[in-house]
């Protein structure tokens, strides 16, 4: 058996101690968990519904094909993009905001949690069941319900990809702002949930931005709309409220999205960098000069190397850091904010400057860093990325901090991020089958968290507080801040069965949750 | 502390876990970037139908977490093969490897189909006599009026699977020599796969590459020792017969001497740029495996590299090109076939819609998936339609079949050619086979 850690003020106040059985009340105590053996997760469900009678429902509701119980179905869903598992009990997938909110009433007359779930390409541990459950799929949710040009508004199931959106509308000359680098599969749902951002946030804006309105099925199967398809509506804007609020508030099934013009002219450059000192320097010196990129983007060596091993295309492998500017907007702006981008580049010491000579060679530049993260996998087995956010002027410090970091550690971290944002993204690597290496990973995360907000910045960019950073929210949030979102989530859910255990630093949890594809040692969880 | 180590070799018996000890089931960083290029995905949503999915479920059987079951086995087997996946991975996973290892290890019959391909993979693909009597059976069937008969008699799914296949033509490839002289200046000495299906079902596609490449200045070996690529065999978990096939292959073409291995079928090009990979552990092949593999070049890849000594001649066509998996995602191979479609002058080519998506064939796929296969044609014959071809080229006996196959049941009624095929046509070509 491991040596328990016992959790403390530091680093490893990531770590709860979890007992071998917890009991867990949820609905008045109608639910149970046993943590039977270590490694294999069991629930059992009391009063008043068994187990199979709930699937039944379920199959009722949704049909056969899309209720899954089999343990070599629903262990796929035990994972989303970040290292974090859980295996739920029973996966559903509604096709219809009809079905949802009937799956929603039947969880609830069980009293069984339920997680919302998109294209799980989270990267948080935010669609992990980590209570078991239900996870409800909404991917079979995919169809573009309405596109309005005339008010620029798209109104989208939760399934619907990302980029799909973009593509129903870029024939007319319109596009979806938020672009995260898995927008060639992420749902809008799961942006929502989020509040995803991307590389274009720097000049866009994030989900919150161009959300108008959301359907959502509330934790008692209701279905209301929040927000409208007009901006400006009166009241408490609590359409803003469930944006990023994690499937913890609701389960979206319709979003009505902004559409916007593309720009006249676009223009990308890839800047070289033998050090990334020049580099972050040059984004402060970006900015400050007046410029506002519609991206501003950064790599290290090391995610350079990744790209070229995984799907080249063409960064130059023995760069310590490149930076790509894409600027936007009539075509005067453009070439003149692009010269001047381009000399700032080489007044920090760029040693090769490159324009994109065309819409080719500008996607392939894109390409490389929206495959990025998934690259990584052909340098290492395992990466944990953190999403730190310091004011653009502290970058160039931070990075070095990060540098020491890993030194420090004795771990290799690759940089990929939304620079221009001050958004970084450290991808810690390592290997979850060497023994100890975990512990070192997320007390080297803990590390960059806390430099992060003492720089005067936040421990989540965009990528959400999920499981994997919520014993860090103590870092920002004071016990009051929390005590009010507490509140607030209480509003909607007051049972606290929707995706339990997520965002609040409760040592609530249970059931097992394991760090793939090795255990975590025993009697800890992240 | 439980070592996480300890954890992973603790496997349960008889899982044949070693097979599956794959360094590429860690390469795969769970990003989710492959789902919405999975047709299997796109049609049914579900996680366990992606290749995400089925990586996630090989390394939990890897780790002992699943049985390598009946519902394991299904997952896997509704997977295309297409390895559309892979052209959508950041990290350069291997999935059609770990897919093949996963099927290695089911090995056995599980649907009902299966013990006959597998009659069919063992008995019948690897021996190319017995492939042609087995064709002309089907031929003098087909001819003598017992189709007709039979289509009265048998249960509608039987006469379904039967009305994919196409009219056995009249005449086999069996070419007359084992030297073909280049015609022209020689440029180079290249050997040729027959193949087992394109030298039954599409012998004139055969000609048609043979004259191409003589025309091209290619002296051609087609090695009579030569046997099936394998193809097939391993996509269904028969290694043990793929390998020794291989070989087979291996010797018969590192004889004849040659610069390049010209293939015009893109499943067993893919396939035989494999056999490296599925000879590496074998000390007498594994050299030579990789020598041969690197001589393995698609027909189109080949003679676009080689230049075209002759130039083509006007064919007034309107075209639409359909990319197959295993020349697109599995050969990289996108660019070739259609700059050679445009050096054809008059040939309008149109892009259809998504054209790199399968078009549900997938070797045997259609015989043992048909929904599945029904629903993928079904799309692409849309996306042909809106195209308004006349023609859609299909580098591939599979996609052929199966896109003839849908033109008679879906339309829009359009014709199937292989590129060799227009190529030839463009030449004029009649060059004695």
């Amino acid at each position: 058996m491991a040596p328990v850690r016992q959790p403390d003020a530091g680093a490893s106040s990531a770590f709860v101690q979890l007992t071998e059985t917890r009991r867990f009340a949820y609905a008045q105590g109608r639910f149970k968990f046993f943590a039977s053996g270590l490694f294999s997760f069991s629930a059992r469900f009391v009063k008043p519904m068994s187990r199979q009678d709930l699937i039944d429902e379920l199959k009722e509701i949704v049909g056969d094909r899309y209720v899954l119980s089999a343990k070599e179905d629903v262990i796929v869903y035990e994972q989303d993009a970040s290292i974090l598992q859980a295996m739920p009990e029973i996966v559903a997938l509604p096709a219809d905001v009809q079905q949802v909110s009937a799956v929603v009433k039947a969880a609830r007359r069980s009293g069984v949690p339920i997680v919302p779930r998109g294209s799980g390409t989270g990267l948080a541990g935010g669609a992990v069941p980590a209570e078991g459950g239900i996870v409800l799929s909404l991917a079979r949710l995919d169809r573009i319900l309405k596109i309005d040009l005339a008010n620029r508004v798209a109104v989208v199931e939760p399934g619907v990809i990302n980029l799909d959106i973009t593509k129903a509308v870029a024939a007319q000359g319109f596009f979806y702002a938020p672009d995260p680098s898995s927008q060639a599969a992420c749902s809008i749902g799961g942006n929502v949930a989020n509040n995803s951002g991307g590389p274009h946030t720097l000049a866009y804006g994030v989900t919150t931005n161009h959300v108008l309105g959301v359907e959502v099925v509330l934790s008692d199967g209701e279905i209301v709309w929040l927000g409208a398809m007009v901006p400006d509506a009166p009241g408490y804007d609590l359409c803003g409220a469930f944006v990023g609020s994690e499937g913890t508030l609701g389960i979206v099934t319709k979003v009505a999205v902004r559409l916007m013009a593309q720009r006249e002219a676009v223009s990308t450059l890839l800047a070289v960098f033998d050090d990334m000192d020049g580099a972050t320097r040059t984004v402060v010196d970006i900015t400050a000069a007046g410029i506002i990129p519609a991206a501003l983007e950064l790599m290290d060596q090391l995610s350079i190397e990744a790209v070229e091993r995984g799907a080249p295309v063409g960064y130059p492998r023995d760069a310590a850091a490149v930076l790509l500017v894409e600027i936007e907007g009539v075509t005067e702006h453009t070439q003149r904010a692009m010269n001047l981008a381009s000399a700032l580049c080489a007044r920090n010491g760029a040693r090769e400057v490159k324009k994109a000579k065309d819409d080719h060679e500008r996607e392939l530049l894109w390409k490389g860093r929206k495959g990025a993260f998934g690259a990584l996998g052909t340098i290492t087995p395992n990466y944990y990325v953190q999403d730190g956010v310091v004011p653009r002027s502290q970058l160039p410090r931070i990075m070095r901090t990060v540098a020491d970091i890993g030194k420090r550690y004795g771990l290799r971290i690759a940089n990929v991020f939304h620079a221009g944002d001050g958004n970084l993204h450290p991808n810690i690597l390592f290997d979850l089958r060497h023994p100890g290496e975990l512990e070192r990973v997320i007390e080297a995360g803990a590390a960059i968290l806390r430099a992060c907000v003492d720089a005067g910045g936040s421990i989540t960019g965009e990528h959400g507080i999920g499981l994997e950073k919520k014993a860090y929210i103590g870092l920002l949030f004071n016990d009051q801040d929390l005590e009010a979102m507490a509140r607030l989530r209480q509003s909607f859910d007051p049972e606290r069965r929707l995706n339990p255990a997520k965002i609040f630093p409760s040592p609530a949890g249970c059931g097992e949750l394991r760090v793939g594809p090795a255990r975590m040692p025993a009697g800890l969880w992240i | 502390m439980t070592q996480p180590n300890e954890e992973i070799s603790a496997l349960p018996p008889g899982a044949g876990s070693a097979r599956l000890d794959l360094p590429e089931l860690y390469q795969c960083v769970h990003c989710g970037l492959c789902l919405d290029q999975c047709p299997t995905y796109r049609v049914l949503r579900l996680e366990p139908e992606s290749p995400r999915g089925r990586i996630h479920l090989v390394k939990a059987v890897a780790e002992g977490r699943i049985e390598p079951n009946q519902r394991f086995a299904e997952h896997l087997d509704l997977c295309l093969m297409c390895r559309a996946c892979e052209t959508a991975c950041p990290s350069g996973v291997h999935y059609g490897r770990i897919a093949e290892a996963a099927r290695a290890l089911l090995g056995p019959p599980r649907w009902p189909g299966r013990a006959l391909a597998l009659l069919c993979f063992r008995h019948l693909l690897p021996y190319p006599t017995r492939l042609r009597w087995m064709a002309s059976v089907l031929r003098l069937y087909q001819r003598s009026g017992a189709q007709r008969l039979a289509s009265r008699l048998v249960p509608r799914r039987i006469r379904e699977m039967e009305s994919l296949l196409p009219a056995v033509p009249a005449r086999f490839f069996s070419p007359s020599s084992e030297i073909f002289p280049a015609l022209g200046e020689r440029r180079t000495r290249v050997a040729m796969l027959s193949g087992c299906v394109m030298s039954t079902l599409f012998g004139a596609v055969n000609e048609a590459t043979l004259s191409v490449l003589r025309l091209n200045g290619c002296e051609v070996v087609i090695p009579r020792r030569q046997t099936c690529c394998a193809a097939l065999n391993l996509h269904n978990g028969e290694t043990m017969m793929a390998k020794r096939m291989a070989r087979k292959n291996i010797d018969a073409f590192l004889a004849a001497g040659v610069e390049s291995v010209i293939v015009n079928a893109a499943g067993c090009g893919a396939a035989m740029k494999e056999y490296a990979h599925l000879l590496r552990d074998d000390p007498e092949y594994a050299a030579k495996a990789e020598r041969f593999s690197s001589l393995v070049k698609d027909a189109s890849e080949f003679l676009w590299e080689l230049g075209l000594a002759l130039a083509p001649r006007r064919v007034e066509l309107r075209v639409t090109y359909q990319d197959p998996c295993h020349l697109a995602h599995a050969q990289r191979i996108r660019s070739q076939p259609r700059a050679l479609l445009r050096a054809i002058p008059g040939l309008e080519i149109v892009e259809m819609a998504a054209s790199d998506r399968c078009c549900g064939s997938a070797g045997i796929y259609n015989l043992t998936h048909p929904d599945m296969s029904q629903e993928l044609l079904r799309e692409k014959m849309q996306a042909i339609a809106a195209t308004g071809a006349d023609v859609v080229v299909a580098p591939n006996p599979g996609c052929m079949l199966q896109l003839d196959y849908g033109a008679r049941r879906y339309g829009p009624k359009i014709k199937v050619l292989h590129l060799m095929d227009l190529l030839g046509q463009s030449y004029g070509a009649a060059g004695p086979a």
